[in-house]
């Protein structure tokens, strides 16, 4: 280990794996509480946070599993702490009832899903993208969702800190989908002045005690203030959805408060959707890729783009809320649209849904085991199609 | 240590509903069957809350899923009413982002001992300081009376219609043996005594369990030959022998009574301040 960063270091540079880049990037927006189990690919986050968390005064739980370890942050979240925790494969299936339940509570908080592929134990020190449709319907009672993705060390970083801005602006749980690949790979990565760092803080709230009510909503994409626990603000934070909004109650409540999960982020998209468009505006062979596969993708297109064939690339690094416009207006000169992921095609699907009139060629590459997809065979799908 | 004075007086009602208590609105009632023990366990609570001038800000109470678990909802404190099971997990969440709440579990049998009960078990390992008050009426109430852990064998439940064949657990056997630091046990038809109890588990620092029986005599009662409320609370008078006395008896004599009373009361480390040290520590070389 080399010397110690403190949550207001000077901008340094460092050789950082991706798990620990999740940690620094965690700290550096404000995380404070960090509870978990520990499961490959995403172990060294624990360990990290274990190191890092009493460095700046923040707290470090090991829990008896990963049932406990999404309560324990939901309850921390609920003290005002920003609260993260990382888990894998059969870990966050443990979790979607916690996960689901902090949506329908609105809890902020941040779960770290470090993937490893197949069903069961799957390949433990593997590396897959086999929970970008878990994320998003994992949780009993389909409630909206916000999930990342990073493809580098550096943006693994940087889109934890916008993982904890956003579920503390939506009070709302956000996924951060990483990869064993890129939990374990090391790059170098130049860490900002924590200080400088944006916070976004939860709404809470102001004016009379008395008249504070924790879900007291009028219009249905609002986001109503959170007081911690422990203010002179009653917090009476809810799993049962039809908490009494705005004098509504019964069924009326309930179908009120269903959808305000979807509205409130739904009706924000631009502040959560992030892609990356690399040469999109001629593209006829367009790649949509994410995470770690992006860099094949990329290499990919840049062969194509020496042979002077005109290809371009999507990169989705918000993969929920889903950015159907952005594909759509991707893909606009597109014949082949090419979706290589680590699964059998569930982001496919999604732009295969995003296309739904476009005339466009969608084609996937998939691999179900731990091996990268290689530009070459991304390259190799195409023959014939070009 | 606090310890409650005997010579406390209870106060009229209206003092703890004033202080510590949210009525339900005037074209509602409290959701608890007529009669039910959970109205008389809340009680305790607060005449507990009250005893140890308890600010309301600084409550948390922490429920899962069950009859017991609108509980919260009647209390003037903070709230966390989550997942079934999720209580001794959020709880440990909760005091440990911030040790100045008290941190109170509400819990049915089924939340604290069946599914919740790694998280029982392991925060008693911890000796997180949070109280955990187990509202104990041998069934699962809310889903309609099926047999769970602590159904008595040989009873009767919607799940075992030929009698329960399975063991139950001894909730605070359990606790002591996980490590929990105040451990006691006591009826609804006690209700001072129960009192007490709630409030030395308060006033104790570190993980400690008030395993509370309660009276369901709608859907355990009913099945097993006491279907008014009056004749399970007789049952826990005329049945309820204290700890003091239970070890003059032999165990042929104390099985089949509830003992009642204070089991452990230790000091171990609380891991709220072993944290607050370490991070003492770890701050102090960087
Ligand atoms: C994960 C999960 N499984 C099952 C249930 C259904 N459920 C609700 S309450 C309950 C049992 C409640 O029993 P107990 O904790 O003893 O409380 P009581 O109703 O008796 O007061 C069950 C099984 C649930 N809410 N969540
Ligand atoms: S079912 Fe039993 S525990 Fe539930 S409210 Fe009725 S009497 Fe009480």
């Amino acid at each position: 280990m080399t010397a110690t960063i403190t949550a207001t270091a000077k901008a340094t540079r460092r050789l950082l794996m991706g798990n620990e880049a999740i940690c620094e990037g965690a700290i550096a927006a404000g995380v404070r509480f960090y509870a978990g189990y520990p499961i490959t690919p995403a172990t060294e986050i624990a360990e990290y946070m274990s190191r890092r968390m009493p460095e700046v005064a923040g707290k470090y739980v090991q829990m008896e599993d990963e049932v406990g370890s999404i309560y324990a942050i939901m309850g921390a979240s609920g003290a005002g702490a920003r609260a993260m925790t990382a888990t894998s494969g059969p870990g966050i299936g443990l979790m979607q009832e916690g996960i689901g339940s902090a949506a329908a509570m609105e809890i902020p908080l941040v779960v770290v899903v470090v993937s490893r592929p197949g069903p069961g134990a799957g390949d433990a020190t593997g590396s897959g993208q086999c929970d970008v449709m878990q994320a998003r319907y994992g949780p009993n009672g389909d409630n909206a969702v916000i999930a990342l993705t990073p493809s580098t060390v550096a943006e693994s970083f940087w889109l934890t800190v916008k993982a904890v801005n956003l579920a503390e602006r939506f009070r709302t749980p956000v996924i951060l989908l990483t990869e064993g690949l890129l939990g374990h790979m090391r790059e170098v990565i130049d860490l900002p002045d924590y200080s400088k760092i944006e916070r976004i803080e939860r709404p809470r709230p102001s004016g009379p005690p008395e008249k504070y009510e924790t879900y007291a909503l009028h219009k249905i994409d609002e986001i109503s203030p959170m007081a911690d626990f422990g203010s002179k603000y009653r917090s009476v934070l809810h799993y049962v959805p039809n908490h009494n909004y705005a004098g509504r109650t019964g069924q009326d409540a309930l179908k009120f408060t269903l959808n305000h999960f979807h509205a409130k982020i739904e009706s924000r998209r631009d502040e959560i959707i992030m892609t990356e468009s690399l040469h999109t505006d001629d593209a006829e062979v367009l790649f949509v890729a994410y995470g770690t596969q992006a860099r094949s993708a990329h290499e990919a297109m840049n062969r194509l783009r020496a042979r002077g064939k005109k290809a371009g690339m999507l990169r989705l690094i918000t993969l929920w809320p889903f950015p159907y416009e952005e594909v759509k207006q991707a893909a606009r000169a597109a014949k082949v649209v090419l979706v290589p992921e680590m699964n059998t095609g569930q982001v496919q699907g999604e732009v295969l849904k995003a296309l739904r009139r476009h005339p466009a060629e969608v084609l996937g590459v998939n691999h179900l085991h731990s091996d990268p997809i290689t530009p070459e065979e991304i390259l190799d799908k195409l023959t014939g199609v070009l | 240590m606090t310890t409650v004075r005997k010579t406390y007086k209870p106060l009229p009602m209206e003092h703890y509903i004033e202080n510590y208590a949210i009525m339900p609105a005037v074209d509602d009632h409290f959701r608890y069957c007529p009669g039910c023990g959970l109205g008389l366990a809340q009680s305790a609570v607060v005449r507990a809350f009250d005893y140890l001038k308890l600010d309301p800000s600084k409550i948390v109470t922490v429920s899962g899923s069950g009859c017991y678990a609108v509980m919260g909802q009647y209390i003037k404190a903070h709230q966390f009413h989550g997942p079934h099971g999720a209580g001794a997990a959020a709880a440990t969440g909760i005091k440990l982002a911030n040790p100045e709440l008290t941190v109170i579990c509400l819990q049915g049998d089924g939340d604290a001992v069946s599914i919740g009960a790694g998280h029982f078990v392991h925060g008693a390992r911890r000796n997180i300081d949070i109280t955990v008050i187990v509202f104990n009426n041998f069934v699962f109430g809310e889903t309609g009376g099926q047999g769970g852990p602590t159904t008595p064998l040989g009873s009767k439940t919607e799940t075992s219609p030929y009698g329960m064949i399975e063991n139950s657990f001894d909730i605070c056997q359990l606790a002591i043996g996980a490590g929990a630091t105040y451990v006691a046990r006591s009826t609804v038809y006690h209700a001072w005594h129960l009192t007490k109890c709630v409030a030395n588990a308060i006033a104790h620092k570190g993980f400690s369990v008030v395993e509370v029986l309660q009276n369901c005599h709608e859907l355990w009662g009913r099945r097993n030959g006491m279907p008014q409320a009056s004749q399970m609370l007789n049952w826990y008078r005329d049945d309820s022998i204290t700890v003091a006395q239970a070890k003059e008896m032999s165990p042929e004599q104390v099985k089949g009574k509830f003992v009642i009373g204070e089991f452990v009361r230790s000091d171990k480390p609380e891991i709220g301040e072993e944290y607050a040290k370490l991070i003492a520590r770890v701050q102090k070389k960087g």
